[in-house]
């Protein structure tokens, strides 16, 4: 009886403390967006007076910060060159990324498996050491404040990840289906075409979020060539060009955070399982 | 007989045109990779044995002089000392923390894919966003932080900390986005190691008696080890080698006392346009990554996953 009673506590303690855990690190975690949310809406006279509870709403909400966002500043320009970076990105990262990984994955030798492992380990090369010779290369080509110059340069981390990830996706699919399609006639590349190519949709559209994303992230290189803010990108553009200056539009730089920061979290939050397995090398999965 | 011939001579013709046909498939994507990351490299290495600057077209070879000039300014050693500072206690936090929250999440409870999300908005949101949203909740006047202190008790009515204009509280500041940033990526690595662990070991432990702690620590614990290192050991390539949330929160400041090795090699190669010096900065970044490369690839080979 006693003994019932003890394990009932111990047990009640465990989920009290696992929610008790749970919320304190949603809230650590989430807390900076949801103070985004707040601050969004409220008006400056509201935000800038010190004598109110700030976690309130004690002006009515308002949209002027996003009115502000989107008609007197370029924010809606760096959106359209962001998507515009991350669609060229993309398109280039798949040309490269898909065949490399597919002869990858159906290499079987040991060079093959040193070369697979030596692709990823390019992505870990940091742009913080890329930047400064980059800066000249870039002056050299002529890109400088050109946008093109993020698209020659991104790919130079979304190949190496895009064909790690594509050459685990390929290895998953047995070499037996090929074989069948090219007894049944197709040729070596035809059987990847018409056979390979339909069954990897869900990896090709795993590096195409992958991309698309750390492009959106990507700010150091961003930061380096480009200097007029009409050729920004989101990252690079709402904390170097909103902040200068004596005043801070603190409500709309968190709108454009926010805007900017949620879709991506809610597309990457469906792949993230797929994301882990390739930067673990595949100990998990 | 025919039948075996047939085959065998379309395997081999398969086979040859397979090599050929890899080799054309590989090419392009390599050949990317070493141009946009070996060329640079090299040239940044070529760099910082020279006197490039900006505003110069010409080069010429200074041998080790930019080296022993970033060894003499006492800024480099601060900038050093500051990463690793901020690498180690942050890493360490990230280590506990992740851990705990892991095995909080590994429970199937209602609503766990809304958790899910929200802890990983930090890692998912790009950096630059993210910091700048700290920006404000460290803002001098109007920080959250001091406000709640303050109505909950923590802070006296004269209490008022600056968090990103005190050398200390900056440093702090840095540790904590740091954190944020990255405790959504050690815990999704662990949690998916948590979750490979068979689940008849823990259910055998059980019936064996082991409680809770004991299971954790002499079973869980040492299983995940591995994928701990791992998540571990990108935490620390990613704030080793970070400058975007120095960049925005303080801008090495107050007094250097956040500076960097990477944001001191862009504000000497980039504001600065010293390129061979920001390039001679810059590669004291290289030998941390080696050694995180290798001991990656020693874990990948010990738990033989490749």
């Amino acid at each position: 009886m006693m003994r019932a009673a003890t394990a009932r506590v111990k047990r009640a303690a465990a989920v009290g403390g696992r929610i008790g855990i749970l919320v304190f690190f949603t809230t650590f975690l989430a807390f900076p967006f949801y103070w985004m949310v707040i601050t969004t809406f409220k008006t400056t006279q509201d935000l800038h007076n010190t004598a109110n509870n700030p976690y309130l709403f004690n002006d009515p909400p308002t949209l002027e910060h996003l009115r502000v966002l989107f008609e007197e500043t370029q924010y809606p320009q760096w959106l359209l060159n962001t998507a515009f970076a991350g669609i060229m990105v993309v398109a280039i990262t798949l040309v490269l990324a898909v065949p490399a990984g597919y002869a990858l994955a159906r290499m079987t030798s040991r060079s093959a498996q040193t070369l697979g492992i030596a692709i990823f380990l390019t992505y870990l090369v940091p742009p913080t050491i890329l930047f400064i010779p980059f800066s000249r290369i870039i002056a050299n080509l002529g890109l400088q404040d050109s946008l093109w110059s993020l698209v020659l340069v991104y790919p130079s981390f979304t190949v190496p990840f895009g064909t790690w990830l594509l050459m685990g996706f390929y290895k998953a699919i047995p070499r037996d289906l090929e074989d069948a399609a090219m007894v049944d006639g197709l040729s070596r590349f035809g059987a990847f075409l018409k056979v390979v190519m339909p069954i990897s949709l869900p990896g090709i559209l795993t590096v195409i979020i992958f991309a698309f994303t750390l492009v959106t992230q990507e700010f150091v290189y961003g930061l380096t060539f480009i200097t007029s803010s009409s050729s920004y990108t989101v990252s690079v553009g709402v904390p170097t060009f909103l902040v200068r200056g004596d005043v801070y539009f603190w409500g709309s730089m968190m709108a454009a955070c926010l805007i900017v920061s949620i879709p991506i979290a809610i597309i990457y939050n469906l792949f993230v399982d797929r994301f882990v397995a390739g930067i673990t090398l595949g100990a998990v999965k | 007989m025919n039948v075996t011939w047939v085959r065998r001579e379309r395997w081999t013709t398969l086979a040859d045109s397979e090599s050929w046909l890899s080799r054309i498939m590989l090419a392009p994507a390599i050949l990317y990779i070493v141009l946009l990351v070996g060329f640079p490299f090299l040239l940044s290495i070529y760099y910082s044995l020279s006197d490039a600057t900006v505003a110069s077209r010409t080069l010429n070879f200074v041998g080790l002089t930019n080296f022993e000039r970033v060894v003499e300014s006492s800024t480099f050693w601060l900038a050093l000392r500051n990463t690793l500072i901020i690498t180690i206690i942050s890493q360490t936090i990230i280590i506990v923390l992740a851990n705990v929250l892991a095995l909080a999440l590994m429970a199937d409870f209602r609503g766990r894919w809304l958790v899910r999300l929200l802890i990983l908005l930090p890692w998912v949101a790009p950096i630059s966003l993210g910091s700048i949203g700290w920006l404000w909740i460290f803002d001098s006047i109007y920080s959250i932080i001091n406000w709640s202190g303050r109505a909950v008790g923590i802070l006296r009515p004269d209490q008022w900390p600056i968090w990103l204009g005190e050398p200390t509280l900056a440093k702090a500041s840095i540790i904590i986005v740091n954190v944020w940033r990255l405790l959504p990526l050690a815990t999704v690595i662990i949690l998916a190691g948590l979750s490979s662990i068979p689940q008849d070991i823990l259910d055998a432990a059980a019936v064996d008696g082991a409680g809770f702690w004991r299971r954790h620590f002499q079973i869980t614990a040492p299983l995940v080890l591995p994928i701990t290192l791992v998540a571990v050991l990108f935490g620390i390539i990613f704030t080793f080698t970070d400058m975007i949330v120095v960049f925005v929160l303080t801008r090495g400041g107050p007094y250097d006392s956040t500076q960097v090795i990477a944001s001191w090699a862009y504000f000497t190669g980039i504001q600065g346009g010293d390129l061979a010096g920001g390039a001679a900065v810059s590669l004291f970044l290289f030998p941390v990554l080696v050694a995180m490369a290798i001991l990656l690839l020693v874990i990948a080979r010990r738990t033989e996953v490749t």
